[in-house]
């Protein structure tokens, strides 16, 4: 019985079958079809945003200079346990390798790497490739130490030691005011060498600032954009979108011109005589407020009329003629509909200006610049790419958190409202 | 057919042959790579046409940015085609460091004793001088200004100051304005007291201070009556200055810096980058470049070819030079990023 229903269903499940497989089949061909579609997208991203990013990630724990510069040096001090000096082995390797390290760059590697260490290292290694005898025949133990008194000392090979791994968390701690004690154990930098940890929380008040001013100051123009006939609010909408036409540094030199002491803001004032002496309007944290609002408030405006051009005026007019007060219709009926613009246009506003960096470079003062001054300082100036990337790599660390709980925050709210 | 066929082969030989000869051509030719703009303009009206003029060796011009990123990817893939470079002094001491410029060898050069001594390094040769100074606008200020004490003197020259934001060249100025000597400035900053002594000095006149970004800045605001007093590039003032301001200048305690000409490792015309160098080393077309460019020369003969007028504003005639010092490039390469943490750290407080 059994046997025969069985034999029955496998013939019935035949032609099922094959057309299970066909479909199979036409359902590959579809996602195939649609991923050789995304593939540019993908490959695009995966060049220009995963290996990067990765990259930066990586650099700021990379500690490989030396390791692949010296890499018998390396090998040999990651054994040595720090007491006294290492063995001749080391002091061999050392000086073979450090003679070979002029070819191809190595040398800059290494000196760069071990500057952080110590900022005379450079010299030393200078004074000491130039010491260097011809032949190698010798001690090298004596020969490095009657070239400069320093290879003698714990604290000279404790600091090779600590450039040999593969991997780093110096810069990383750098970037939060910390740094290895010479027993290895985390503290906190000297008092006046402290600057990362404020300069993070003011990048997030700036922002924040920012964009909680670009909201109040864009929210009234934008539900004006949306009511107003299409005639004026497109006329309005390109004086929105006309500074975005003008280059960003012309737009921060124009607020210079109009803040400065002898500027038009100030002699207006004075004129009206308002004030009796000009006072400080650029250069300090007001200033960089004015510039940064003035460039990121399309950013804000525009997702929120885009949002409130599809809300029907009809919800708050219904609310009001139920018996509401026209600011509860407003605000019960109308705000939360305009959740999703405003949730957007916030996020924009608060990203784009995390990242800010010639603006407070420019309009701002020592007190007003932002994580990316530093990461700029570093990348540009001292070459110490380490550090701009523990710089960034925090500050990324530091945004997708944020992003995570503001996204927990306004989704938890669309519920609610819903 | 056949005869089309010929022709076309004749044509490709050809063709070739007229690729080949310009490359061959051109591999006589000298490359010489400066910062371009207003600078490059001068070179190639003082240096590089008189140049090839009389010595028949072509130059070929270029401009960069300073990326040293290239230059150290010419020289380790071998693949170099640029011979001489005008470098900034940070960059002349890492690539000399690194191996990157050939190092220049002053017995064959023979120049050493033409040019001033902050022009005579193991990688390069100085070609202009710039300055870091005091500069004031004479029509504000009830007298002259004559040292960075007075700079710091805000009783008798009340107003606000501006400064560069960062370590360099503040640190410096503090410490000749707490009384050090020229002589012994880099090794008081040197050690840790020293630069304790220099922020103590800061702290006495941070609130009067308005820190600059762009060297553009310090000219604009003494103009604008935004500061009395302020450091500023020398060219920028000296462009102020034909504009027609009165913005005047005080040499005393200036900080000079220089540009180099450097010859790229593996150059295979280091002969003729060497005649070049010395031919813009010259008295004479040193005085052409600095006669359409306020940046000094660094050959000290060139000052007594100049008007009195442009020889005055010159960071290397001989009354500016008096109290005037060299940047310590090698200090600021080795300490910078220590001592630039320190004055944001300092500076945000």
């Amino acid at each position: 019985m059994t046997s025969i229903t069985a034999n029955h269903t496998a013939q019935d499940n035949q032609p099922i079958a094959g057309l299970k497989a066909q479909l199979r089949r036409a359902e590959r061909m579809k996602k195939i079809k649609a991923m050789l579609l995304v593939a540019p997208l993908a490959l695009f991203l995966m060049i220009a945003f995963v290996m990067p990013i990765s990259s930066m990630l990586w650099r700021s724990i990379d500690n490989t200079e030396v390791g692949s510069v010296m890499p018998k040096t390396a090998d040999a001090i990651l054994h040595w346990d720090g007491q006294g000096i290492p063995d001749e082995a080391v002091f061999e390797a050392f000086a073979n390798e450090l003679r070979e390290s002029r070819a191809g760059g190595g040398l800059g590697r290494i000196g760069r790497r071990l500057n952080y260490e110590d900022p005379t290292f450079r010299s030393l290694l200078t004074q000491t490739l130039r010491g260097l005898p011809a032949t190698t025949e010798v001690t090298w133990t004596e020969e490095l130490i009657g070239i400069n008194a320093r290879w003698n000392e714990t604290s000279t090979w404790l600091a090779v030691q600590r450039t040999a791994p593969t991997v780093t968390d110096r810069y990383l701690l750098a970037a939060l005011d910390l740094e290895r004690a010479e027993q290895g154990q985390i503290a906190k930098v000297a008092p006046n060498q402290r600057l990362y940890v404020e300069v993070f929380k003011r990048t997030l008040v700036i922002a924040g600032g920012v964009t909680l001013i670009c909201l109040f100051l864009g929210f009234p123009l934008a539900y004006l954009l949306a009511t107003l006939p299409t005639s004026k609010s497109n006329l309005l909408l390109i004086c929105v979108l006309l500074p975005f036409w003008t280059s960003l540094l012309v737009r921060t030199a124009a607020w210079i011109v109009l803040l400065q002491s002898g500027g038009l803001v100030n002699s207006g004032l004075m004129w009206t005589g308002i004030i009796d002496a000009p006072i400080q309007l650029v250069f300090n944290r007001i200033g960089v407020f004015f510039a940064m609002v003035h460039v990121l408030l399309p950013f804000m405006i525009l997702p929120l009329y885009s949002v409130m051009k599809s809300v029907p005026s009809t919800y708050q007019r219904a609310a009001v003629s139920l018996g509401a007060h026209p600011f509860a219709a407003f605000w019960q009926v109308y705000v939360p509909q305009t959740l999703s613009g405003i949730a957007a246009g916030t996020i924009l506003v608060f990203i784009m200006a995390l990242g800010y960096y010639i603006t407070p470079a420019l309009v701002g003062g020592p007190s007003d610049q932002m994580v990316s001054y530093y990461v700029a300082y570093y990348t540009n100036t001292t070459n110490n790419w380490g550090m701009a990337a523990a710089l960034g790599a925090l500050l990324l660390i530091v945004t997708l958190l944020l992003y995570m709980v503001y996204h927990k925050l306004v989704n938890q709210k669309q519920l609610v409202r819903s | 057919m056949k005869l089309k066929n010929k022709m076309t082969k004749q044509l490709l030989t050809g063709g070739l042959l007229t690729a080949g000869l310009a490359l061959a051509g051109n591999a006589q030719a000298l490359t010489v790579i400066s910062f371009g703009g207003a600078s490059g303009d001068a070179m190639q009206e003082a240096y590089y046409a008189p140049f090839s003029q009389q010595t028949g060796n072509a130059v070929t011009p270029g401009d960069y940015n300073g990326e040293f990123a290239r230059i150290r990817a010419m020289v380790e893939t071998g693949n170099v085609s640029w011979d001489v470079v005008e470098v900034e002094s940070p960059e002349l001491a890492r690539g000399c460091f690194e191996g990157l410029f050939e190092p220049i060898d002053w017995e064959v050069l023979g120049i050493a004793d033409d040019l001033i001594p902050a022009a005579v390094t193991e990688c390069g040769v100085g070609t202009f001088v710039w300055s870091t100074v005091l500069a004031y606008d004479a029509d504000r200020l009830p007298r002259a200004p004559e040292s960075w004490a007075d700079f710091w003197n805000v009783e008798e020259f009340p107003g606000t100051r501006g400064l560069r934001r960062g370590a360099k060249y503040t640190l410096e100025f503090a410490l000749l304005a707490d009384g050090v000597a020229v002589e012994d400035l880099y090794d008081v900053l040197a050690t840790p007291e020293g630069v304790n002594r220099a922020f103590a000095k800061l702290d006495e006149i941070k609130p009067h201070i308005q820190w600059w970004e762009a060297g553009a800045q310090p000219p604009q605001w003494l103009v604008a009556g935004d500061v009395v007093m302020s450091s500023a590039y020398n060219g920028r003032i000296a462009a102020a200055q034909e504009e027609g301001r009165n913005l005047e200048i005080v040499w005393n305690g200036s900080l000079y810096d220089l540009d180099y000409w450097a010859i790229v490792q593996g150059s295979n015309q280091a002969e003729t980058a060497y005649d070049f160098i010395r031919f813009a080393s010259q008295a004479d077309t040193q005085a052409e470049y600095s006669s359409r460019i306020p940046y000094g020369p660094v050959n000290p003969a060139a000052i007594e070819l100049l008007s009195e007028k442009q020889a005055a504003r010159m960071p290397t005639a001989d009354a500016n030079l008096e109290g005037a010092l060299a940047v310590n490039t090698d200090f600021w390469v080795d300490f910078g990023e220590e001592l630039e943490q320190r004055f944001n750290s300092w500076a945000s407080r």
